[in-house]
C-alpha cells in the first residue's frame, strides 16, 4: 500500500477537493508527470488537461484543468487551476467555447509573443477536445 | 394642521414604503450570505498564490530582470485607479465612502503634478466620478447583467488592466473597494497591485530556497504575476459585494425602524385628531341642546 499525501485541487471560485491520495497525474507544461508521497518540492506550471487522481480507498476520479500551476511538497500537493472541472461535467459544447474564445484573443494579439502562448493554449484545448470526450 | 385624511394617506404611504425596506432587507440578507460563502470559497486560492508569490519576489528581489510586474516601470508618473463600487445604490455609505476615497487619492496626485487615469468598474462610482474626472476616466465596466459574480468577470477588468500595462499606458495601479469587516462595518480600502507588494514572511523566504522550480523560476514568476492581478481583482470584487449587501442590510434595517417610529407619531397625531374632533361634534350637539 502506498503511501497516502494531502491533495487539494483549488480555482479561484472554490475548494473543489481536498482529500487524502495515494497517487496524482499532473498535466505539467514540460509533460505529464506522477506524484506520489514524499516527492521533492517543485513547482511547476499545468497546461489544459486531465488531472486523474487516486484517492487513499483505490477509486480513481478525474478532473479537467484549464492551465494554472501545482504547488508540491513532500507532506502535500496544492493544484490552483485557474478553472477546473469534474470530467464527467464537461461537455463538448463549453469546451468548444473556450476554443472559440482563445481563436478570437489570437486574433486580436498584439504581440508575437503573446499569439505564441495563445495558440499552444489552443492547440492543447484542440488536442483535449479530442482526448477527453467521447465522440 | 393636515387634515384627517391627509394624515390617513400619509400613514398608508409610510406603511408601503416600510413594507419595500423590509422586503430589501430581507433580500440583501439572503445575497449577503451568498457573497460571504463566496468570499470564503474563493479566499484559499488568493492565501496560496500570495504564499507562492512572497516566495518567488523574495527570491527574485535584488534582480535586474524582474518582470515589471513586480518591480514596476521605474517611473511613477501616471498612476492608475481602478475603483469597484456596486450598480445599485441604496446602500447607505457603501458607494460613497469608495469615491470620496478614489477621488482624496486622485486629488492629492493631481496636485503633485502627477496624470491621473481611473478605470470604474460598477455604475455608481463612474456617475460620480463623471461629474468631476471626465477627462480622466479612460475606460468603464459594468456588471449589470451579470447575475452571479464570477472569475470571468474578474479576468475581464484584469486584461483591460494588463494590456494598458503592456502598452505603457501608466506606472503604478490602485484598486479601490471596500473590505468586509463584518455586516455594520465596511471599510474603504486602496491597494496597490501593480507594481505587486507581497507581505513577506520569513517562512516563505525560507521554504523557497528549497523548491525545484519547472520549467524555471522566470518563467513561472512571469505566467503567475498577470493571474495575481485576475486573483486581486477577483478578490476585491468578491468583498465588495459582501460589503454592498452588508451596507444595503444595514440601511434597510434603519429604513425600517425610521419608518415604524414614523408611524407611530402619525397615528397618535391621527388618533388625538380624531378624539379632538368628536369632542367638537359633541359640545355641539350638548350646546345646541341647551339653547332650546
Amino acid at each position: 500500500m502506498a503511501d497516502a499525501f494531502n491533495f487539494e485541487l483549488v480555482s479561484p471560485e472554490r475548494l473543489l477537493v481536498s482529500e487524502k491520495v495515494t497517487e496524482v497525474v499532473i498535466p505539467a507544461t514540460l509533460g505529464e508527470m506522477t506524484v506520489l508521497a514524499n516527492h521533492a518540492p517543485t513547482m511547476t506550471t499545468i497546461k489544459p488537461g486531465v488531472v486523474s487522481v487516486k484517492l487513499a480507498s483505490g477509486q480513481v476520479s478525474k478532473y479537467v484543468v484549464f492551465g494554472g500551476f501545482a504547488d508540491i511538497l513532500p507532506t502535500g500537493c496544492t493544484l490552483l487551476a485557474e478553472s477546473a472541472v469534474p470530467a464527467s461535467e464537461l461537455t463538448r459544447e463549453t469546451l468548444q467555447r473556450r476554443i472559440e474564445t482563445t481563436q478570437a484573443e489570437i486574433n486580436k494579439a498584439q504581440s508575437d509573443e503573446h499569439k505564441t502562448k495563445l495558440e499552444q493554449f489552443l492547440a492543447e484545448l484542440t488536442h483535449l477536445n479530442g482526448a477527453v470526450i467521447p465522440a | 394642521m393636515p387634515s384627517l385624511k391627509d394624515l390617513k394617506n400619509r400613514i398608508a404611504s409610510v406603511k408601503a414604503t416600510q413594507k419595500i425596506t423590509k422586503a430589501m432587507k430581507m433580500v440583501a440578507a439572503a445575497k449577503l450570505r451568498r457573497a460571504q460563502e463566496a468570499a470564503e470559497a474563493a479566499r484559499p486560492y488568493a492565501e496560496r498564490m500570495n504564499k507562492v508569490l512572497a516566495g518567488l519576489s523574495a527570491a527574485n528581489a535584488g534582480n535586474a530582470e524582474a518582470p515589471l510586474l513586480l518591480s514596476g516601470t521605474g517611473k511613477d508618473q501616471v498612476h492608475l485607479l481602478i475603483v469597484a463600487t456596486g450598480e445599485r445604490g441604496l446602500a447607505g455609505g457603501f458607494n460613497s465612502s469608495i469615491i470620496r476615497l478614489a477621488r482624496d487619492h486622485a486629488l492629492k496626485l493631481l496636485s503633485q503634478g502627477k496624470t491621473v487615469k481611473i478605470l470604474t468598474v460598477g455604475r455608481k462610482g463612474n456617475d460620480v466620478l463623471r461629474r468631476s474626472f471626465k477627462e480622466n476616466i479612460v475606460h468603464y465596466i459594468t456588471f449589470r447583467e451579470v447575475k452571479q459574480l464570477g472569475f470571468v468577470q474578474a479576468d475581464e477588468v484584469a486584461h483591460k488592466v494588463l494590456e494598458m500595462f503592456n502598452a505603457g499606458e501608466f506606472d503604478v495601479a490602485t484598486l479601490f473597494f471596500a473590505r468586509f469587516q463584518s455586516v455594520i462595518s465596511q471599510i474603504a480600502t486602496a491597494q496597490q497591485i501593480i507594481p505587486a507588494k507581497f507581505e513577506t514572511t520569513e517562512t516563505a523566504n525560507a521554504s523557497s530556497a528549497l523548491y525545484e522550480y519547472e520549467p524555471g523560476e522566470q518563467e513561472i514568476l512571469e505566467d503567475l504575476l498577470p493571474k495575481n492581478i485576475a486573483v486581486q481583482i477577483f478578490r476585491a470584487l468578491l468583498e465588495n459585494n459582501a460589503s454592498f449587501y452588508g451596507a444595503q442590510m444595514s440601511a434597510m434595517d434603519n429604513a425600517t425602524r425610521n419608518a415604524g417610529e414614523m408611524i407611530n407619531k402619525l397615528t397618535l397625531s391621527y388618533n388625538r385628531q380624531r378624539q379632538a374632533q368628536i369632542t367638537k361634534e359633541l359640545i355641539e350637539i350638548i350646546s345646541g341642546a341647551e339653547a332650546l
